[in-house]
């Protein structure tokens, strides 16, 4: 058996059953509301250009940048109106999955 | 040439081949703690019982100097056999010829085994020890991957398919065990993966082990690809014979009936369940305590560990376990569960085993996670599988049967031929205390003390609603019975089904929510 031994409670309709948690439901990710005003990367690449500098005014749909991943150029879009906060990445960064990109106020 | 001559050109022909990939290989493989394939085959048969197929078959290969190889057997072995004196087809990946790598008549080699085990109705065991494509070879390598999970899924439901995976079986090779019904891994041998290590960092930059990305534990825990796991070779042989003892040879025979015996006294079916239902147990005590010599096979034992599913025997005969399991996630159904149930059902369905059903659960599980993983269409599997399956369904309520989680555990309403709940059950709609909140909203919010109303209201509910009776006047249940009373009545369930036939409308096949 692989489940840990200690004794958890788990609420369901309002009840807490006193049972055993598994390793997969111990290791699950918590949910975090997406924030549209985060560019996030993806997939894991390389940036290959930036089309906006900070303080930059941009509207939904304008290019943001061209993210290189799995061999496919990819361009990567405001998905709102808005300012550039922070440009955290520069061309030829090597950005991984969830890195944030650009934050648009 | 003479005909002494003739049969001494024949051994040493057989003897060259018998011996694989040669001496240096065959150290190789069992300094990795792995058996060769020859030894495989014979550690898992009867004695004396295999008859080879296709040991002269050679590589047809002519690119890339591939000519002048000799490439014994062309990386596997194949034929047929008896386990325990179970007919078989099987076959079994060399690893100490080219990596056990797959080419197109290495590919040949094993569909023809598996058109011989569809024709004659018997199981086929395939070992999987294999480098992967033989790259040589290009796209008739392929085509090979290609005509054997064609064939696994016509032999499927026909017959019994098992894979033992051996070593690695990485790639598109995946795909042919994944057909299959019962899966076995063996501790830091088996290694599966789509995509391995390598791939996957210089793509993704990710950085994982072989282990931690497609090991046997993970399989076994994780993913749920793996059915059943072993320590190492011999245990996992050991459990491929268990399970042989509890599956028919084909779809058109009945599993082998052995003589019925008593549960083992030490499980005591009236001290397993507590009465509060908040408190934990282990349903697989309640399974020893009603099956033939408390012998239960738990199929996927360590992967949704809050369903069980699995195998024993009442009154001799084969039966198919179904079991909410309140000691791990209180024994809801999620996502993994209902993967696990469903497949389990349509299994027994398919090869007329009856299924027993144990229900005692809260509900589903709820969270973000399980939503956006889809629990809507894979909880639905397990409605379908229920619903689907005509071979006899007895459910047994042992004491919480809430809401859409006691639709889901084969009730009367999905087509259950038996339903009975022990005194300790509560079939409801909801839980007490959820119930009350709802009802009797009003009155706790306008009660000077709304806890203390809340608890009122709470026991009012439960002293109506929390019990057999409810659903025992409306029919939904067929019958109250005792803990005790429980063995005798699946006996009894067991034996008049023998003749059940159930007809439905003609349909070519259904369309599950896969």
């Amino acid at each position: 058996m692989q489940t840990p031994e200690t004794v958890r409670e788990l609420v369901i309709g309002g009840v807490a059953y006193e049972t055993r948690f598994t390793r997969k439901f111990e290791e699950r990710a918590q949910y975090v509301a997406p924030d549209p005003h985060l560019i996030r990367c993806v997939i894991p690449g390389v940036i290959l250009s930036i089309a906006v500098r900070k303080g930059s005014r941009v509207r939904s749909g304008d290019p943001l940048l061209v993210l290189e991943a799995m061999k496919m150029q990819n361009e990567v879009r405001s998905p709102c109106d808005g300012t550039v906060r922070a440009l955290p990445v520069a061309p030829r960064d090597t950005v991984t999955k969830g890195q944030i990109l650009i934050e648009l106020d | 040439m003479s005909v002494t001559n003739k049969h001494v050109d024949f051994f040493r022909r057989k003897d060259r081949l018998l011996n694989g990939g040669g001496n240096k290989a065959v150290e190789k493989q069992m300094a990795l703690g792995k058996l060769t394939a020859r030894d495989r085959i014979n550690a898992l048969l009867d004695v004396d019982s295999f008859y080879e197929f296709d040991l002269f078959v050679e590589h047809r290969c002519r690119d890339f100097d591939m000519d002048k190889r000799v490439l014994p057997g062309d990386g596997v072995i194949t034929g047929t056999g008896s386990i325990m004196g179970y007919p078989v087809c099987i076959y079994a990946q060399d690893f100490t010829v080219a990596g056990g790598s797959l080419g197109l008549m290495h590919a040949r080699k094993i569909t023809k085994i598996m058109d011989h085990a569809i024709k004659m109705g018997m199981p086929i065991i395939g070992i999987n020890d294999s480098g992967g494509a033989r790259i040589q070879e290009g796209v008739d390598s392929l085509a090979g991957y290609g005509e054997i999970f064609y064939r696994n899924t016509l032999a499927s439901g026909i017959v019994p398919q098992i894979s033992v995976i051996l070593g690695p079986c990485a790639g598109g090779a995946v795909y042919s065990p994944a057909l299959t019904d019962f899966v076995f891994v063996v501790d830091k041998i088996s290694k599966m993966f789509i995509t391995g290590p390598e791939v996957i960092k210089t793509v993704l930059g990710e950085e994982i082990s072989m282990e931690d990305l497609g090991g046997a534990r993970v399989h076994s825990e994780i993913s749920g690809n793996a059915h059943f796991y072993a320590r190492n070779e011999l245990e996992c042989f050991h459990k491929i014979k268990q399970l042989f003892t509890f599956i028919p040879w084909n779809n058109k025979r009945k599993a082998e009936r052995y003589p019925a015996k008593p549960p083992k006294a030490k499980f005591d079916i009236e001290r397993i369940v507590p009465m509060d239902s908040r408190k934990p147990y282990d349903v697989r005590n309640v399974i020893c305590a009603l099956c033939d010599n408390s012998e239960f096979l738990d199929v996927h034992a360590n992967w949704a560990a809050n369903l069980v599913v699995g195998f024993a025997r009442v009154d001799g005969e084969t039966v198919g376990i179904v079991a909410n399991q309140p000691m791990v996630l209180a024994g809801v159904l999620d996502v993994d569960s209902s993967d696990k149930g469903a497949r389990f059902i349509r299994f027994c369905d398919a090869f007329g085993i009856p299924l027993i059903t144990f229900v005692d659960l809260p509900g589903y599980l709820p969270g973000v996670d399980q939503e956006h993983a889809g629990v809507i269409r894979h909880g639905a599997k397990l409605l379908y599988a229920f619903s689907e399956a005509t071979v006899p369904k007895i459910t047994v309520i042992l004491r919480k049967a809430y809401g859409g989680g006691y639709i889901a555990m084969c009730s009367r309403h999905l087509g259950a031929d038996f339903v009975v709940a022990w005194p300790t059950a509560e079939i409801a709609v909801m839980g007490p205390e959820g119930a009350a909140n709802i009802i009797f909203k009003n009155e706790i919010a306008g009660a000077p003390d709304p806890a203390e109303m809340r608890r009122q209201k709470v026991a009012e509910y439960t002293e109506k609603f929390a019990n057999p009776y409810v659903a025992a006047a409306s029919g939904h249940i067929d019958a109250v019975i005792s803990p005790a009373a429980t063995r005798d009545f699946l006996i009894h369930a067991i034996q008049i089904s023998v003749n059940k036939s159930e007809s439905r409308p003609y349909k070519k096949h259904g369309i599950p929510p896969f």
